[in-house]
């Protein structure tokens, strides 16, 4: 892990020794020109365009970047004066032609952008430098020394901050997966009573939604943070269910489960199980395509995934133990209360987080699913009934895969919403990449733009991914389509 | 390039514009008629505003003080609130000019963010506030405690530390704001709740019942406050430093905002260079000569300014301590005025 | 009557009509209807009837039966079981609504709200006439005379600096510039994205995707400390213009997106009918494809507006006092130190809120049909 880390933040220290940041402009500039140029179709501007690139790349790399620009506007313009051959009307003055215009258009567009991230660069640049402020990924490597109170990776006070940014990424990944999860779920809920027909229930569906989404998000998380943690017992008191769970303004405290050295067994099994099941359905729907016969594949599958593992476990003489949280009933009383590290703390930030993150969303989710439910023809539910389906079937064959096509790409947008809004947890001392790096780092090391910067890009990233994700997913279910 | 680039912004942006220059601070704060202050977003005591938003305590004062030697005129000072992220960044882009914000120097921030701590208005150290109930005596007995706390100051490093060196164990539970550290607190989160002393004697005075809570007497670190200055500019860094070291010498020599007419007839050669009736120290500053007069006639010397703001007599109840004159067992010091 | 018709029987009057049966009209049929018509239907009604219990009793009991209504600090809702403290919402009122903004000044805000109503309300309304007048006055306009009326600074107004701004003043502030700026921003995008220049295109495609996948409150915390370095030397701005820039900039990708929605649903012939007729591009997208689009994607615009409103909040987390911000710091002010004054202010602020949200919500769900009754099943 730390060789990790640090070949991850060792790399860009040459971008700031090198002292080339003009380079790298140019090289982005060039970049924009030749795009430009390969838009344009006309066979000179493509000639004068590849001598300049030419040009441009040695005179960057020996001058500077302000000789490069220079020269990358005598060439544009050259470029333009170049006689424009049109196919039909023979040749046209350029000005009338709207490709040379637009060329003209994004020429200027380009060079204003271009110009404007030097500028903010080469300012921060000296701004930095003026004031003697430390900068590079250098700190990534220095001692942290401060704790965090949820970690789902082994950290001290002595880690490094590459590994509170680590911890603090998957604090954010982990309230988003099961926030996400959750809010799918009450959203799902509370879509479809809001198409009940009964009364109440439609109208209890209907003014969820409309609570719920009218109100801040960080209100929601101030409400259950601190309104709600006043009202569950204190360190020294707990509700407990089936004397398992327990519940006190600590968060929650249940049994930690630990794994015996036989426990991989269980988890072959399981994964073998899952593969098992995916296999016997494709037979399955193999067989009902080639012969008609039905299988119930679904019962089957989720029989051999239960069965299989709990066989697996109970051969391998059940290697799972749980450590329950140690409660202090007596004795001195600052001591009495739940032992930290005995058991399985949810920390109540993580859980006032997560309700008003899935409860905020799901009124959201809700009327997509309504929305898309709504979408699919009632027609459709007729014409399979006239088939002689039953409710179940036409359920799951005819009316859910058309609405899923109406619902993925909303549902998408709402993921996507709730992990950027999981940055929320910053207000609440849920420690997720914002609160963490974003936060107490930044403010401990004053590196603000490497740190920004950063976090800026994880996010960007985790939506990269969670939209490929769905687009891969939404096409799938495109194709059913047809 | 840059000049191109300021015109380029110049022209974008016409409103909230100040302008400022590292290289002559005093020149430009000369120009716009005031002194921009940085300070916290409420510390009672340090930096606080009441509900009709005026200024008070014991970092405002030292900014007022700095008015008064550049200006002769104490409310000729502009507040910013910053937060502990921004009020670093917001002294290095010049948005205020000194930054008085219960700010800890240490080494690090002295070197590694170009600044400069132009002295010392109040030495700190790090305490422990918990519930009563709790009967807790000592720090020692935290052990296996949750500790609420403010995220990117030192308090949070001090308390890794101090645990650690003690082997307990603790879990901290960190805010961005000094506020939500109280509300969590307040409605038991924690067991503990660490800051500056002179900030726990202030917090507590949110708390919804704050006679239920005792600071133990533990104190973990070194907190020494003051205000800082961009590095850079040596005449503005002296005037900063010196405006407090004139504080400070007055109230050594019994200069006071009460006798301060009496003292600018006095005889006594210190007091005569002090008040500038003698010698031309102001002007080496780039100020007038009644420059420390002005501070001490419009904002006081230390000690009044320590009594209004923080002292026995105030709901914060901080005795001097550390914060005496040397002359009384204290730290506060200053070169004298020569 | 002949005799040969003594066997069949025609009825030469209509009976008197009937009521339908109980079990089909009147409430009864109702309720039998909708809450009782089957038992899976009755088990719902039971379900939702003990949920609607469990969540208004304590609610109405928190709100109203145990509330304290008056009072002048802390003692009167220092009693046992105690409700909502609304007479510390009452005493704390002004600061809600200005913050520290000057007592004496404070008239300036009322009057600069009132006029942003009496522009806003007849722009509105569909029937009204004279909106494109409306919109210029609107839009263009009043922000300038509600900078020059909330800064000061002319005409004798003193400044009054934004550090003293706040409460519900700021939300509305941030909120109304948000959306003033992204329009005209969000316009100008969603034309770049469809362009056929593909740099053109690439850049506005970068923005937009750049803004809508960062956090706001990323964007919030670069303009607070990243901003400043970014400036030549020595150029500052204020902080509250700082935050504008970056929600400014933020709102305006999803404006972007919105109208980009509503371009896609011109048809092409609407393109092609502007060519036709030899409008230049500007003029085209000016006097046929713009008009249209904006008006299909008016819910949208309301929509992102709500959002934009609901997201000032954080704002508070980079140290301002919007109307969130100003109802937290009042909770630690020891005069008004009770058990629930948490509560109050938190359900205070959601009321706030959700009047607000709600309203336009219902407003952009009625310029929906209002748009959309061709289409209408």
């Amino acid at each position: 892990m730390q060789g990790l880390i640090d070949r991850i933040t060792s790399l860009p220290e040459w971008y700031f020794e090198l002292g080339r940041i003009d380079v790298t402009f140019a090289i982005l500039m060039l970049a924009g020109v030749i795009a430009t140029i390969m838009s344009w179709k006309g066979r000179p501007g493509m000639l004068v365009g590849a001598a300049y690139v030419v040009v441009a790349v040695v005179l960057a790399y020996f001058m500077s970047f302000q000789a490069a620009v220079g020269l990358g506007m005598i060439a544009s313009i050259a470029a333009l004066l170049v006689p424009n051959i049109h196919p039909e009307h023979g040749t046209i003055s350029w000005f009338n032609d709207p490709r040379a215009r637009g060329l003209i258009a994004q020429i200027i567009l380009f060079l204003l952008v271009t110009f404007g991230i030097y500028a903010m660069v080469t300012n921060t640049i000296v701004n930095l430098e003026r004031q003697n402020i430390a900068s590079g990924f250098g700190f990534l490597n220095q001692t942290a020394g401060f704790g965090i109170n949820q970690t789902l990776i082994p950290y001290t006070e002595e880690s490094t901050y590459g590994q509170t940014f680590i911890v603090g990424l998957l604090n954010t990944i982990l309230v988003a997966i099961v926030g996400i999860f959750l809010a799918t779920i009450l959203g799902f809920i509370v879509g479809v009573a809001r198409l009940s027909k009964n009364w109440v229930i439609n109208k209890i569906a209907y003014w969820y939604i409309e609570v719920m989404r009218n109100v801040p998000l960080l209100l929601h998380i101030f409400v259950w943070y601190f309104a709600v943690l006043r009202a569950v017992p204190d360190k020294r008191d707990k509700w407990s269910l089936f004397d398992t769970f327990h519940l006190n303004i600590y968060g929650i405290w249940a049994p930690e489960p630990l794994p015996g050295p036989m426990f991989w067994m269980t988890v072959v099994a399981f994964l073998a199980a899952i593969v098992i099941a995916f296999i016997l359905a494709k037979l399955a729907k193999a067989r009902q395509m080639r012969t008609g016969e039905t299988f119930p594949s679904f019962w089957v599958g989720l029989a051999i995934i239960i069965i299989l593992p709990l066989a697996a476990f109970f051969a391998t003489g059940s290697p799972l133990d749980f450590e329950h949280p140690k409660f202090v009933a007596e004795g001195p009383i600052f001591k009495r209360g739940f032992e930290f590290q005995s058991g399985l703390q949810v920390i109540p930030e993580f859980i006032a987080l997560l309700l008003a993150l899935s409860i905020y969303t799901a009124a959201y989710i809700a009327e997509i699913v309504r929305a898309g439910i709504l979408a699919v023809s009632h027609g459709q539910t007729e014409a399979a009934n006239a088939l002689g389906l039953r409710s179940g079937p036409t359920l799951r064959l005819v009316v859910i895969p058309q609405a899923l096509r109406v619902i993925i790409p909303p549902l998408t947008n709402q993921y996507l919403n709730l992990t950027k809004n999981s940055s929320l947890a910053v207000a609440i001392a849920y420690p997720d990449l914002v609160a963490v790096f974003a936060g107490t780092t930044l403010n401990q090391t004053g590196q603000a733009v490497e740190i920004i910067v950063i976090t800026m890009l994880v996010y960007l990233g985790l939506s990269l991914v969670t939209s490929a994700i769905m687009n891969w997913y939404n096409s799938r279910i495109a194709l059913v389509e047809r | 390039m840059k000049v191109l680039s300021r015109v380029a912004l110049g022209a974008l942006v016409a409103a909230g514009f100040a302008t400022s220059a590292s290289a002559a601070t005093l020149d430009d704060i000369k120009k716009k008629g005031h002194v921009q202050c940085g300070v916290s977003q409420g510390l009672p005591g340090f930096s606080n505003t009441d509900d009709s938003g005026k200024w008070t305590g014991i970092d405002v004062d030292l900014c007022r003080a700095v008015a008064a030697a550049v200006f002769g005129d104490a409310t000729k000072v502009k507040f910013t609130p910053l937060s502990a992220k921004e009020r670093f960044t917001a002294l290095q882009s010049g948005e205020v000019d000194i930054l008085s914000r219960n700010t800890t120097w240490t080494m690090g921030r002295d070197t590694a963010l170009g600044l400069n701590f132009a002295g010392v208005n109040y030495y700190d150290g790090q305490g422990f506030m918990v519930p009563k109930k709790l009967n807790v005596k000592s720090a020692l007995e935290l052990g296996g405690a949750s500790v609420c706390t403010n995220t990117g100051t030192t308090t949070e490093l001090n308390v890794a530390d101090y645990f650690r060196s003690n082997n307990m164990k603790y879990e901290v539970v960190a805010f961005e704001k000094a506020d939500e550290v109280v509300a969590a607190y307040d409605a038991g989160r924690c067991d503990v709740y660490t800051t500056d002393r002179s900030g726990l004697a202030a917090q507590r005075l949110k708390l919804s019942k704050a006679d239920d809570h005792v600071v133990l007497p533990e104190i973990i670190s070194k907190e020494p406050l003051g205000p800082v200055v961009r590095q850079g500019d040596d005449q503005w860094f002296n005037i900063v430093k010196w405006t407090h070291f004139a504080m400070v010498n007055a109230e050594e020599m019994g200069v006071s905002k009460a006798n301060h007419a009496e003292m600018m007839k006095s005889a006594n050669p210190g007091i005569k260079r002090l008040l500038g009736t003698e010698g031309d120290f102001g002007s080496k500053l780039g100020l007038g000569n009644d420059w420390a007069s002005s501070v001490i006639s419009q904002v006081g010397n230390y000690g009044e300014v320590y009594e209004a703001n923080v002292g026995p007599n105030t709901p914060l109840k901080l005795a001097r301590g550390s914060n005496a004159l040397w002359t009384k067992g204290g730290l506060q010091y200053a070169p004298p005025v020569r | 009557m002949s005799s040969n018709t003594t066997e069949a029987f025609v009825r030469t009057d209509f009976l008197p009509q009937q009521t339908a049966p109980v079990s089909e009209h009147g409430i009864v049929g109702w309720v039998m209807k909708n809450l009782f018509s089957s038992p899976l239907n009755i088990l719902q009604t039971l379900v939702g009837i003990g949920l609607l219990y469990l969540i208004i009793t304590p609610l109405f009991r928190f709100g109203i039966t145990n509330a304290v209504w008056e009072g002048a600090d802390r003692t009167a809702c220092a009693i046992d079981h105690v409700g909502a403290c609304w007479a510390m919402v009452k005493a704390k009122f002004p600061q809600y609504m200005y913050f520290q903004y000057p007592i004496d000044e404070r008239w300036r805000v009322d009057l600069v709200g009132l006029v942003g109503l009496v522009l806003l309300i007849p722009m509105l309304i569909p029937f009204v006439p004279l909106k494109k007048t409306n919109a210029i006055l609107l839009l263009v306009i009043y922000p300038v005379f509600a900078f020059i009326l909330l800064y000061g600074g002319w005409f004798g107004l003193p400044i009054v600096e934004t550090p003293v701004w706040g409460g519900l003043m700021v939300t509305l502030v941030i909120a109304v510039v948000g959306i003033v700026a992204s329009l005209p921003l969000g316009i100008l995008f969603a034309l770049g994205r469809r362009s056929d220049m593909p740099l053109v295109r690439s850049v506005s495609i970068a923005f937009i995707e750049f803004w809508r996948g960062i956090p706001l409150i990323t964007v919030l915390f670069m303009s607070s400390v990243l901003l400043p370095l970014f400036l030549p030397e020595g150029v500052t701005f204020d902080k509250l213009l700082r935050a504008l820039i970056g929600v400014a900039l933020f709102s305006s990708a999803y404006m972007a997106e919105t109208i980009r929605g509503g371009l896609q649903a011109i048809p092409k012939g609407q393109y092609e009918g502007a060519q036709a007729l030899g409008l230049s591009y500007w003029k085209m997208m000016n006097l046929i494809v713009l008009p249209q689009a904006i008006k299909h994607v008016i819910p949208g615009i309301v929509n992102s507006f709500i959002a934009l409103f609901k997201d000032t909040t954080l704002v508070l987390i980079i140290g301002m006092f919007d109307l969130l911000g100003a109802i937290q710091t009042s909770f630690t002010d020891p005069k008004w130190a009770t058990e629930t004054q948490d509560e109050t202010g938190y359900l205070f602020a959601a009321l706030i809120f959700w009047v607000f949200c709600f309203a336009m919500s219902r407003y952009s769900i009625f310029m929906e049909n209002k748009l959309h009754t061709g289409h209408k099943r």
